[in-house]
C-alpha cells in the first residue's frame, strides 16, 4: 500500500495556477524528495498533502485517508515540520515537546519513553531547559523534527527543514532522516539543494507547479541525453561570453569556477583546439558525468 | 467533543506565554491603571468654589441663615463685596460671577421667594450649580416658591461627586478593551508567527483552540477587575454597597463576553496591527457612547437605543452601578446578566464556526 497517493493534484490561488497536474506515489519507508527552486509550487505541495490547503482538481489520499474529507484521520497521523519555524520561541525544549505530545493525546508515560527516543538522536536532552528561541539554527531544527515525531507518526513531511542551517548540522539532520526511515517511517522531503536530492530514494521536480521529472536519482540521472562538459579558465567571465557566441547561453552553466557544456553531440578534438587558439585563455575542457543539478537545469529548459 | 486534556494543554501553554510576556503583563495590568488614575482625575465634572453674588435686601436672620447654608459648603464661595459696586451682568459677563442670589425685603416674613440667576453659557456646569443650590436651600428647610414646593431628593450619590460616576463606567470601559485585546491578539500573533499552522496538523478543533485561550484570560481579566476596582475604590473613595460575590459572578459574565468578543475579531484579523486596530474600534468608541456610560440611554434617539442592546457594557454598567452604589442583589441583575451570558455563547459559536482550520 502506498503511504501517499496523489492523483492529477491541481491548486489554485484565485486565478494563479500554484500546482498543475501533479501525480505521486510515495512507498512505505523511503524517503522522497521534492526538489525544485523557490516558486516551484514545493510549500503548496506539502501544506497540500498536511490537510492545510483545499484543492481543486485531484486527489491526495494520505495513508488511505482522503484528504479532502478525512483531514482529522490525516492530522493525526502524520508529522509536519512548516518552512518556517513554528515552534514556540518562548518555551523550552522540554515545554514544546510536551505540549506537542499533550496535542496528539500522547500520555505521559509514553511521552517520556519517546522523549528518551528522541533526545538520542538530536542530543537535545543537555538543553532541555533552554528556550527554543535561543537554540541554534540546527537544534531548532531538530527540535521542530522531534516535536513532528513525539506522537509517532507513519508519514513525517518535511518543508525544506534544513533551509538556512549550517553544513554540518545539515549532513547530521540528513544522517537522522537515514535512521528514520530504516525505522520504518516514511520521509516526505522538500529541498532546493540538489545534494541532498541525490540522497533520497525517490524525487520529483517540480517547476512552475508542474512535474517535470520523477524516479529515483540514478534513473534521473541516466535519463541524461547528451554530452556534459567542464571548462576552465583564469577569466570565466571572457570564458562564458566566448562560449555563447559558439554554443549558445542556453547550453551553458556557470559552476563555481567552471563552466559546464551541454552538447548534443560528441565535441572532437579538432573542435576544442579550434577553441583553444581562438581563445587562450581556455584552460581545460574535458567530459564530465552529469549531477543532479546538470539534469535538473537542462530539464527546467 | 472537545477533549479537555487538549483544552487544559493549550491553555497551560498560554499561561507560559503570558508568564514569559512582559508586554502582555503591562496591557493587563499597568494600562488600566493608568487609564483609571488618567480618566479619573481628567474627567472630573465636579464643580467647587462657584463665585456666588449675593443681594441680600432682608438682612434678617432669616436671610443671614440661607446665605451662611450657601457659604457653608465647599461648593459656594461669596464675590467680595467691593465687586458689589458693579452691576450683576457685568459681574456675569467678566466671568467674576458664575450665580447670583436675590433675597426680597421681607424674607422670612411675608416673601418666601428668593431668585437664583445662573450663567449657563455652560449647560452643564448650570444644571449641576442649579442642583447644589436646590439641595442647600432644601436642607435649609425654606421652600423655595411660595406656590410649588420643591424639593428634589438625590438618591444614591447625594453629593453629586463624578467619581461615582465614572469609576464604575471605567472598569466597564477598561474591562472590555483589555479582554478584547487579549484573545484577539494573542491568536492572531499564532497566525502572524507560523505556529497556527504548526498546531492545525494535529487533530485539534476550533472550539479547543478557542477554549484554550478563552480559559486562562478570564483568570487574567477577573484579576484585572478586582485591581481596578481597588484602585478605584482607594482613589477615588468610590463606595461599594453590594455583595462581593454578585459582583464576581456578574464580572465573569462580562469578561467572557468581552474575550468572545476578541474571538471573533481574531477570526476576521489576520496580523496583531489589525486585531488590534479592530478590537479597540469595536469597543473603545461605542462603550464611551452607546453604553449608557457618558450620555444616558434614554435619551438617544429610539435607533441608536436599539442599537445599545449589541453593546456589552450597556449592560455591565447596570450591574456595577447596581452593585456598588444601590446594592443590587442577583434577583435585581440577573436579566442583564442573562443577556451577557446569551451575548458569549453566540459569539463562541459563530467563532468556532468561522474559525479556519485550513489555511487561506
Amino acid at each position: 500500500m502506498n503511504v501517499l497517493k496523489i492523483k492529477e493534484l491541481s491548486v489554485r490561488y484565485g486565478s494563479v495556477e500554484a500546482l498543475s497536474e501533479v501525480d505521486l506515489e510515495v512507498q512505505p519507508a523511503m524517503v522522497y524528495g521534492i526538489i525544485g527552486p523557490d516558486g516551484a509550487g514545493k510549500t503548496t505541495l506539502m501544506r497540500s498533502i498536511c490537510t492545510l490547503l483545499p484543492y481543486q482538481e485531484g486527489s491526495i489520499e494520505v495513508l488511505g485517508y482522503d484528504a479532502a474529507s478525512q483531514a482529522k484521520e490525516i492530522r493525526a497521523r502524520i508529522g509536519y515540520m512548516p518552512q518556517r519555524f513554528s515552534l514556540y520561541q518562548d518555551l523550552s525544549v522540554q515545554q514544546n515537546l510536551r505540549f506537542f505530545a499533550r496535542l496528539f493525546k500522547v500520555n505521559h508515560a509514553e511521552m517520556l519513553k519517546r522523549r528518551e527516543q528522541l533526545y538520542k538522536f538530536s542530543r537535545l536532552e543537555p538543553f532541555a531547559k533552554r528556550l527554543t528561541g535561543n537554540l541554534s539554527g540546527g537544534m531548532k531544527q531538530k527540535l521542530a523534527l522531534s516535536c513532528a515525531l513525539i506522537h509517532t507518526p507513519e508519514l513525517i513531511i518535511l518543508d525544506e527543514p534544513t533551509f538556512g542551517v549550517d553544513p554540518v548540522s545539515r549532513v547530521e539532520f540528513w544522517q537522522i532522516l537515514h535512521q528514520l526511515k530504516a525505522d520504518g517511517i516514511s520521509i516526505v522531503v522538500s529541498t532546493p539543494y540538489m545534494d541532498e536530492a541525490s540522497q533520497c530514494d525517490k524525487i520529483v521536480l517540480l517547476h512552475k507547479g508542474r512535474v517535470i521529472g520523477q524516479g529515483s536519482p540514478a534513473e534521473i540521472i541516466s535519463g541524461w541525453k547528451g554530452k556534459l562538459y567542464s571548462l576552465t579558465s583564469r577569466d570565466l567571465q571572457k570564458l562564458y561570453a566566448f562560449l555563447q557566441t559558439k554554443a549558445g547561453k542556453d547550453n551553458l552553466q556557470l559552476f563555481g569556477s567552471e563552466i559546464h557544456l551541454f552538447s548534443e553531440q560528441e565535441l572532437s578534438s579538432d573542435k576544442i583546439a579550434d577553441w583553444q587558439s581562438e581563445f587562450p585563455e581556455l584552460e581545460s575542457c574535458v567530459e564530465i558525468k552529469p549531477g543532479m543539478e546538470d539534469v535538473f537545469l537542462r530539464m527546467m529548459q | 467533543m472537545p477533549s479537555f486534556s487538549r483544552i487544559r494543554a493549550l491553555a497551560e501553554k498560554e499561561v507560559f506565554h503570558i508568564l514569559r510576556d512582559s508586554r502582555t503583563l503591562v496591557i493587563i495590568f499597568l494600562m488600566p491603571l493608568l487609564q483609571l488614575i488618567i480618566f479619573g482625575y481628567a474627567m472630573n465634572m465636579e464643580i467647587r468654589q462657584v463665585p456666588l453674588l449675593v443681594d441680600d435686601l432682608a438682612m434678617n436672620s432669616s436671610s443671614r441663615a440661607l446665605v451662611d447654608a450657601f457659604v457653608n459648603t465647599d461648593y459656594f464661595q461669596l464675590v467680595p463685596k467691593e465687586a458689589g459696586t458693579l452691576q450683576p451682568d457685568e459681574l456675569f459677563r467678566e466671568r467674576r460671577a458664575q450665580a447670583s442670589l436675590s433675597i426680597p425685603k421681607d424674607f422670612g416674613a411675608s416673601e418666601h421667594r428668593v431668585l437664583l440667576r445662573i450663567d449657563a453659557s455652560d449647560p452643564n456646569s448650570a444644571q449641576m450649580i442649579q442642583n447644589y443650590a436646590l439641595g442647600i436651600v432644601n436642607s435649609t428647610g425654606i421652600q423655595t416658591d411660595a406656590g410649588i414646593d420643591l424639593r428634589a431628593q438625590i438618591l444614591y450619590n447625594p453629593d453629586l461627586k463624578s467619581s461615582f460616576f465614572f469609576v464604575p463606567g471605567l472598569i466597564a470601559l477598561i474591562l472590555v478593551m483589555v479582554c478584547a485585546l487579549l484573545t484577539s491578539i494573542s491568536i492572531s500573533r499564532e497566525k502572524e508567527m507560523g505556529t497556527m499552522e504548526q498546531i492545525l496538523v494535529s487533530p485539534v478543533s476550533a472550539t479547543e483552540i478557542l477554549f484554550g485561550k478563552v480559559i486562562p484570560y478570564l483568570v487574567l481579566g477577573l484579576l484585572d477587575a478586582l485591581i481596578i476596582l481597588a484602585v478605584g475604590m482607594l482613589l477615588f473613595q468610590v463606595p461599594f454597597r453590594g455583595d462581593f460575590s454578585v459582583f464576581l459572578l456578574f464580572t465573569f459574565l462580562y469578561v467572557l463576553t468581552s474575550l468572545c468578543l476578541g474571538l471573533l475579531v481574531s477570526t476576521v484579523a489576520k496580523t496583531q496591527q489589525a486585531a488590534m486596530m479592530m478590537a479597540l474600534g469595536m469597543t473603545l468608541l461605542p462603550t464611551l457612547l452607546l453604553s449608557g456610560y457618558m450620555f444616558p440611554i434614554s435619551s438617544m434617539p429610539v435607533i441608536l437605543q436599539k442599537l445599545t442592546y449589541i453593546i456589552p457594557a450597556s449592560y455591565y454598567l447596570q450591574i456595577i452601578r447596581g452593585i456598588m452604589l444601590k446594592g443590587n442583589n442577583i434577583a435585581q441583575l440577573y436579566q442583564a446578566g442573562l443577556s451577557l451570558l446569551g451575548m458569549s455563547v453566540l459569539m463562541l459559536i459563530v467563532a468556532a464556526r468561522r474559525f479556519k482550520l485550513r489555511l487561506s
